[in-house]
């Protein structure tokens, strides 16, 4: 009978199966950050004048910003110029049909599990954008959603189709000033995704984009705007994956969602990124940017996020109540483990009247991770009957674990209601033992007890992907028994 | 079934059993009575496997097997069953999922499928009725929000799913009121058969009068002083522990 201290030991290893590496011909564009890097990106993109001038204006804020200091980890010692901002595919597609993307990264998507193939996407239910390192590869059922008018592909291909609505929206919700990484972002980003839904369509399928960062020493520095329309719907979800490797690589994206009135948007991450192996070697710092505004009344927009891996997860999808009765969701559940980092939650800013929010934050440490929940509810003067609901919860796994709880509020109006509920547990030895003595082996015992956890955010999940998020959790949690 | 051998178990360095023997086989149901600190808690938790007991001395068979060298969930995968004192509460995993999954690991563990969820709801309609369990808390998570009495009687029900071959029984009937020790007791009246067994530890001789035991077992410093048949939960109920107290210091004397 092996001890406890047997099972830890032999379990170190981390079996990361996205870790693999695709060989393929790749533009990559030197080491270095400057105007010119940022000329060339803007014109290998073929992008109009007044976004490279975006850019630049960016970049002359990014130059005089510094690396924030609030967070709770020390900010990693990052060389802006040691890596590489633009990395593609040289095979570029215009892609109408399957047989045109290259073989080989049609191959690195079904490793992983994606479809690209339309007749085996769920018949018809999910959208897939592909995105490999800085570039769109796919996007399915383009023409099916054409007919509802909705637009849904890179945001590069929007500049130049639907430049009036990406130059009314781009940097709306996030401004460059915002922060380094999202004034970087807007400097240099090539991809995202771009999502428009019309005036009163229910989206007829739920849109998702994968996104596989594979060429070293690069950064990934994607944009994602979707703006739905008076009374429309859209269900969204990303995906990440990145390849084992000693470095670490940068991974700073924007997301900015903007909803009408009446309007909703559903947005959810299923976030993979290699986390590091188990001396914390290597691994993703994943820090981005993403806000959503309620501008119209009635509008909603709820985040869920199920982040299992980076080296580092720095992120706090917020959502701005400008509508009246508006509506904005978080549920997230952070796992971390061996040496991972996560600082993340959101922001709710409540402007409008008789305004909502739900905050359901779930966070797992195992290891000699350290696992912090960030939480701003934040009530403006002329918002009166505002209502928050707030429940973070920490769970550690092991005695040599962190698990941090840093709640702001800020209210200036006296008929706000605000609601907050905090607990800490631990995996009770009791608790396994029962599951053992019913049959059920410790590994077992603890992925059951953590997914009953982590139930109430992963029920949030678009069915299709609840299942994987499940699997995700426990597989993640492998070896964390102890 | 169930041989005991001088079995020796201590907590954190301090010995509770104090060379232990009972047998026990197929068909039959054994009582151990005792006063608060005798072992009988010691005793459930040695056989299914808590590790923070340790087993200085004696042994253990269990159908031929050297019962000490399963892991818990072995143990509980070969037939044993454990009702708890004190059953915990696992937010968030739904009752029925749960047991689910632990038919499931057994199943594996003799080489048979998973079982198909018609059957499996076909036995959880049929177990709720044989143990009288409200199926609006098998919806609920594990022990959840469960009054004492409740949980008492979802270990009883999970008996009834699991069909084990030895059941012990900690102290189940400690927080019933009459109406749920009548039907715990009947719910494991049915499930009695000729082939597997039953150990309640117990306090009080009331749960004997609706579970009538083949054997009695006093249980009193860490050793079975006395055993006999169900008079002697009688015997003990009206004279109480002290009288075996008294005689067991009284022979020890000598």
């Amino acid at each position: 009978m092996k001890t406890e201290e047997e099972i830890l030991d032999e379990l170190t290893k981390e079996e990361y199966k996205y870790g693999f590496v695709t060989d393929i011909e790749m533009d990559i564009l030197p080491k270095g950050l400057s105007e010119e890097i940022i000329r060339f990106i803007s014109a290998k993109r073929e992008e109009p004048e007044w976004l490279l001038e975006w850019r630049l204006k960016a970049y002359q804020q990014f130059l005089t910003m510094s690396v924030p200091t609030w967070q709770n980890f020390k900010h990693p010692e990052v060389d802006f110029q040691d890596m590489s901002y633009f990395a593609a595919p040289k095979e570029k597609p215009k892609l109408d049909s399957l047989d045109e993307v290259d073989p080989d990264l049609l191959a690195t998507f079904a490793k992983l599990g994606i479809p690209l193939d339309e007749q085996k996407v769920l018949a018809g239910v999910v959208a897939v954008d592909a995105v490999f390192d800085s570039v769109s590869v796919k996007t399915t059922f383009q023409k099916k959603l054409k007919e509802k008018g909705v637009i849904f592909g890179p945001i590069s291909e929007a500049v130049r189709s639907h430049p009036e609505l990406v130059k009314k929206y781009l940097g709306s919700v996030v401004p460059s000033t915002d922060n380094l990484y999202a004034a970087l972002n807007a400097a240099v980003f090539t991809d995202g995704s771009f999502v428009y839904i019309p005036k009163g369509v229910h989206c007829p399928m739920e849109l998702s984009t994968y996104f596989r960062i594979n060429a070293a020493n690069t950064g990934q520095f994607e944009r994602t705007l979707i703006i739905a329309e008076e009374g429309s719907y859209v269900s969204y979800l990303e995906g990440c994956t990145a390849p084992q490797r000693d470095e670490n690589q940068m991974h700073a994206a924007v997301v900015e969602l903007i909803a009408l009135e009446d309007a909703e948007i559903k947005y959810s991450t299923v976030q993979n990124w290699f986390p590091g192996n188990a001396d914390g070697t290597g691994g993703i710092y994943n820090f981005v940017t993403k806000r959503g505004l309620c501008k119209g009344d009635r509008s909603k927009i709820s985040w869920t996020q199920v982040e299992t891996g980076s080296a580092i997860t720095w992120k706090y999808p917020s959502v701005i109540l400008k509508g009246d009765e508006s509506v904005g969701e978080f549920y997230s559940v952070a796992l971390t483990r061996n040496h991972q980092i996560a600082d993340t939650g959101t922001k709710m800013i409540h402007l409008g009247k008789n305004t909502r929010s739900k905050i359901i934050s779930k966070g797992i440490s195992a290891g000699l991770s350290h696992n912090s929940y960030r939480g701003l509810v934040k009530i403006g003067k002329k918002a009166d009957n505002a209502r928050n609901f707030t429940q973070c919860d920490s769970l550690l796994i092991g005695d040599r674990c962190g698990a941090h709880t840093f709640p702001y509020i800020e209210s200036k109006n006296e008929s706000a209601m605000l609601e907050h509920e905090a607990t800490a547990s631990k995996i009770g030895e009791d608790q396994v033992f029962y599951l053992n003595q019913r049959g059920i082996d410790s590994e077992k015992a603890v992925g059951l007890i953590v997914n009953g956890y982590a139930k109430e955010v992963l029920n949030q999940l678009p069915m299709e992907f609840a299942v994987e998020a499940q699997k995700l959790l426990a597989i993640s949690l492998e070896g964390s028994v102890g | 079934m169930l041989s005991i051998n001088n079995l020796h178990a201590s907590v954190e360095d301090k010995e509770i059993l104090k060379g232990l023997n009972l047998e026990v086989k197929p068909g039959e149901v054994h009582a151990i009575m005792g006063p608060n600190g005798s072992g009988k808690s010691t005793l459930a938790s040695v056989l299914a496997g808590r590790d923070s007991f340790d087993v200085t001395q004696g042994s253990i068979s269990y159908n031929g097997k050297d019962l000490l060298e399963l892991s818990p969930e072995d143990r509980a995968r070969e037939g044993v069953f454990l009702a708890f004192q004190y059953p915990i509460e696992i937010p968030g995993v739904s009752n029925i999922n749960f047991l689910k999954t632990a038919v499931n690991e057994i199943r594996k563990y003799k080489g048979l499928g998973e079982i198909e969820a018609r059957e499996f709801l076909k036995m959880v309609k049929e177990k709720q009725a044989l143990v009288e369990f409200d199926a609006k808390l098998t919806n609920r998570s594990l022990n959840e929000g469960f009054s004492g009495g409740e949980k008492k009687r979802n270990e009883i029900f999970q008996l009834a799913m699991l069909a084990p071959q030895l059941a012990i029984l900690d102290e189940t009937d400690s927080g019933l009121d009459i109406d749920a020790l009548r039907i715990v007791a009947n719910g494991v009246n049915q499930l009695r058969s000729e082939k597997n067994a039953f150990v309640m530890i117990t306090h009080y001789q009331r749960l004997l009068e609706y579970i009538v035991p083949d054997f009695v077992h006093v249980l009193y410093d860490g050793r079975i002083v006395r055993s006999g048949t169900k008079e002697l939960a009688l015997e003990l109920e009206e004279k109480g522990y002290d009288w075996l107290k008294d005689s067991v210091d009284a022979s020890n004397a000598i």
